[in-house]
This record gives C-alpha cells, structure tokens and sequence, in this order.
C-alpha cells in the first residue's frame, strides 16, 4: 500500500484498531488483510461497490459473523486496546458497546416503547422510570419524539419506513453504545427520510463513534469524516473524507468516486 | 424497436399469443375457484348431515348423563369429559415436548448426522398406523409398565402419534420468523435464548398454535390408538370427587377411559342399546361440534395472545 495513505499513522486514540484482518467463508476469501484505525466520536463512511466486504468488514465489529457457519478469521480486531476475540471477552457485553443498525429496518413486533427498551430489558433493567426515561431520550435522539409520543404503546409495524429505521436508531442509542455501526441505512429510504437520518448522523457524532456502510457516495461525502474505500475485500484507501473525495491518491479511488466504474 | 409512432398508434410492442396466455389465465382461475368451493361445500355438507342426524341428542341431558345398559336413553356425560380431560393430559405431554424439538431442531441443530437421523424418526414416526401406536402402548404401557388400561396410557400413546406434527409445525413456524428480527435481538446484547424466548417464540405462535389445532382435533377423533391403551371403558365416576388420587374421581389418570370417539365407534358396531344408532349419531354430531368450538377457541386465544405480544 501506498504510504503516504496508510491508513494506521493519521489517527491519534483511535477507539477500534483492526491488524491484518483477513476472513473467510468457507474457502472463499472476503477480507483481505485489512488494516486500519477508527477515530473515536467521528463518522467513518466505508464505501465501495457490491461485494467488496465493507458490510462483512462492519459485521466483524459486533462479531455479528459468529452468527453464520464455515466462517474464518485472522488478524486482531481491538476494541479500546482490547482483542474482542480474546477468550475473556463477552460477545454479549461487546454487542452492548457496539450497536449497529441494519440496511432494512427491522423493528420488533411489539410496541414502541418495547422495542425501544428491549436492549435494557434483556439486561434486566426492570426499573420502571429509568425505562421511562430512556425511552423519551433515545427517541428524542433519533428525532423521532415528537411524531410517536401519543402512540409509544401502539405496535411499531404501523410507521412508515424512514420512522421505523428511526426507531432503530432510537433502539441502538438506548443501550448507550460507544460505537454504532449502520449497514446501509439508507438504501431502502426514499430521499426525504434519508435527509433525515443523515441530519440524525450529523447531529450523533461527537456523542458516538459510528461507522456507516453506504453505497451512495454523496451520503459518504455528506455526513462522513473519514471515508475507507474497499474493493474485491482489501482496503484501497481511508482518510480525511474531504481529502479522499477531492485529491485521492489512488487511481482506483478516483475512478470509483468520479463514476468511471462501480 | 418500439418507435414513438408505435407508442401513440397503441399497438402493443410485443407481439405474441397473449390471447391465448389471457385465456389459459381464466381457466385456472376458474378451476382453482370451483376447487375451493367444492371443498367448502364438501366440509358444509359432511358437518352439516351429521349434526343435522345427531340433533335430537343435542341436548343436555344427554351431554351430562352416563351410558345406560340394554335400556334407552342413556348419554355421552363421562365420555365427553374422557375425551376432554385426554386431549388436556395429551396436550400437556406433547406440546411442550413438540415444540422445544422444534426449536432445537430450528435453532440449535446444525447439519448433522444426528440431524437427520432425527428428522428421518419424525417422518417414521409420523407415518406409523394409529393401531400400531396403540398396539406399541399396550405393550409398553399396560403390559411391560403395567398401568392396565388408563387415561395416561391413552395420553402417551396420542403423545407418540402427535409429537411429529407438533415438532415439525414448530420447527417450521420457527423458521419462518425473519432472520432480520434475531439479528437485531442479537445486536442489542440479548442471548440466544432471550432472543428465542422474547421474540421468535411469540413471532411463531400463530402457526405453532395452527398446528396444535391440527392435533387437537386429532386428538378428539383418535379411536384406534386409544381401544388397547385408554381402553373402552369408564368406570362409575363420582362428579363431586375432584381427588385426582381417588379410582371414582373424574381426574385419576390411572382410570380406564372410553372416549366419545371410541364410544361411537364401539356402540355403532356392538351397542346393546335399542338405541344404538341414535346414540352413535348423537355422539358423532357431539364430536364434530366440539372440535369446532376448539378451534374457534384457540384462533381466539392466538389472536389475543399476538395482540398482548405486540400491544405491550
């Protein structure tokens, strides 16, 4: 890799620290040595065409990968110096930390005011006003208050979708993640919601570290600090957001963000 | 190519034989229509002759009072109550059961040689005659375990035959709930278990209760796996003797019991009774309404309990 784009030596206290990841489904390799730092309470965007392991890159952070069978890694992923695959580490406690919001929105059938609070109830919070709480100040967070306040015991299938995702926002946020890692939020979101949840990303930075996955590279360019472009699994180049969309140092960089293919 | 001249003369662009597709369209519609009402017709009719023959007996006399011997008039009163108090002890037998080999086998089971060795028993097991569940529990059951004819028999010989539909109805409905929903459970910190307990178990009850529905009226219409394991008769029950460990008591599971099925099937073909055929009619419309009821309950039960699930 090209030096003067490493992706290791611009970040100071950076939250998450990956080393020479590599991972496999079955025989086929998806990661390809893949290392870079995280910056703590800024939005990283990971962009790059269909395939090229960002979402499967992401779905490491949580170890969300365990889920699926025949998959193989190696390399270090540290997590505020620690190896989340270190045999002390509890996925469960980690999950807590790094939350993470799905390309389609996937609220529970329950009420608003359960799904907002199912984080806390699987942690056994049974304090009535504490899940009160909670409840108005993550959905005030995700800006999505006011439109549900009179209706947070009605079921939450009866939102629209751009409310739904919010609502998931608003699920993340109330378990009080340090890390919130969004899987193509917006890709299923017509352009008025999508406005809304990138002024959501906007005013949640500084308060969370989030990590976004996105297709559209004008989002990246929008609510992003820093951008990492992926391709067919390796890491092509990350930095500074401003500095990757307007002097990239990498031909392919270019000719993915100008168009000329992807 | 399809030019602007096309586009406004209105011919369509693709030429084809879409007449015939139209026409080929309309005549499975039909079929598939005149299919379902045949069947719906079918069941009206069927449900409809037998309650309509059994109507004189529909009465509460004859659903409370016990069998008479070589005289007329008797009722169905303890073999209803048999064929309730069964399907309860079957149901609490192999609902539990059935459903949490349904989650293993949706949930924990990876593909494995024990995997399939369990799926290739369920589909035995659900291929088995009823008489051969019978005769097997009359083996086990009364003669190896030496319970003589009971309830209990009657309930673990209807447990083998309904544990295959409820475990793969389970396993099914289990399957069926998005994969999106546990991996946001699992997201937000919960377990395995909170997330199977909390939200694809609830996710699932509507089928889960479909399928024992299903069973429940099989329960109620099981004679052959019951003749040598419930047996095919009642003892004298005393109605005010709720001690499950008294032999009169309604509630001793180590009681023989006759149920309304194997009744009707018993007294159609050697009843004593001059009123034989009345009786068996009788019973038979008995049956027939109360599987019914049941399943009008448990749709109802469902409904309510998908909507607690999700209100709250």
């Amino acid at each position: 890799m090209n030096p003067s784009s490493s992706p290791i030596a611009t970040i100071t206290d950076p939250i998450v620290e990956v080393r020479d990841l590599n991972l496999y489904y079955g025989t086929s390799q998806a990661l390809r040595g893949i290392s870079l730092d995280i910056p703590r309470k800024k939005v990283t965007a990971l962009i790059g065409p269909s395939g090229c392991g960002k979402s499967t890159f992401i779905r490491c952070l949580n170890r969300m990968n365990d889920l699926i069978d025949h998959v193989r890694l190696e390399g270090e992923i540290k997590l505020d110096g620690q190896n989340i695959h270190d045999g002390s580490v509890d996925v469960i406690a980690l999950r807590r930390r790094v939350g993470m919001v799905f390309q389609k929105w996937n609220p529970f059938p329950k009420s608003i005011y359960e799904n907002v609070i199912y984080g806390l109830r699987v942690a056994g919070v049974k304090e009535r006003t504490l899940l009160d709480e909670t409840v108005e100040k993550s959905l005030r967070r995700a800006a999505l208050w006011d439109e549900v306040k009179d209706r947070l015991h009605q079921s939450a299938m009866g939102m629209s979708g751009g409310q739904m995702q919010r609502l998931c926002i608003a699920r993340a946020i109330a378990v009080a993640p340090e890390i919130i890692l969004m899987d193509e939020p917006c890709s299923a979101l017509d352009p008025r919601s999508t406005s809304r949840i990138e002024e959501l990303i906007r005013e949640l930075q500084g308060e969370y570290t989030i990590i976004i996955v996105t297709h559209n590279m004008q989002q990246a360019a929008r609510v992003s600090d820093f951008t990492a472009y992926f391709y067919l699994g390796s890491l092509i180049e990350y930095g500074l957001t401003k500095r990757i969309f307007t002097t990239p140092r990498r031909k392919e960089t270019e000719d993915y963000i100008t168009g000329r293919f992807g | 190519m399809a030019t602007t001249s096309d586009l406004q003369s209105g011919r369509p662009l693709v030429q084809g034989n879409h007449k015939s597709a139209f026409r080929n369209d309309r005549i499975a519609t039909g079929i598939f229509y005149a299919a379902g009402i045949f069947l719906v017709l079918l069941l009206f009719a069927f449900a409809g002759y037998i309650i309509y023959n059994g109507r004189a007996s529909l009465n509460l006399h004859f659903l409370t009072t016990p069998p008479l011997f070589m005289q007329k008039g008797g009722g169905v009163g303890p073999q209803l109550f048999n064929s309730i108090y069964l399907l309860i002890l079957a149901s609490t037998l192999s609902v539990p059961l059935g459903v949490g080999a349904g989650i293993y086998m949706a949930e924990y089971a990876r593909p494995s040689r024990l995997t399939r060795a369990i799926r290739l028993s369920l589909e035995t097991l659900s291929a088995l005659p009823s008489i051969v569940v019978g005769l097997f529990g009359l083996l086990i059951f009364i003669n190896i375990l030496g319970w003589g004819f009971s309830i209990l028999a009657g309930a673990m010989a209807l447990t083998i035959l309904n544990l295959p539909v409820i475990t793969r109805v389970a396993e099914e409905s289990i399957r069926n709930v998005p994969p999106a929903l546990k991996e946001g459970s699992l997201a937000l910190g919960a377990t395995h278990w909170q997330t199977i307990w909390r939200l694809i178990l609830p996710a699932a009850t509507p089928g889960i209760l479909s399928g024992v529905i299903l069973v429940t009226g099989r329960i109620f219409g099981e004679a052959a796996a019951l003749l040598f394991t419930a047996g095919m008769s009642s003892p004298p029950l005393n109605f005010s003797d709720w001690n499950p460990l008294h032999y009169v008591s309604p509630l001793n599971p180590l009681r023989p019991a006759e149920t309304l099925a194997v009744y009707t099937w018993k007294v159609n073909s050697e009843g004593l009774v001059p009123d034989a055929r009345q009786i068996a009619d009788g019973s038979a419309a008995v049956l027939i309404i109360t599987v019914f009821l049941f399943n009008f309950l448990a749709r109802y039960l469902g409904k309510a309990l998908q909507k607690r699930s999700r209100a709250c």
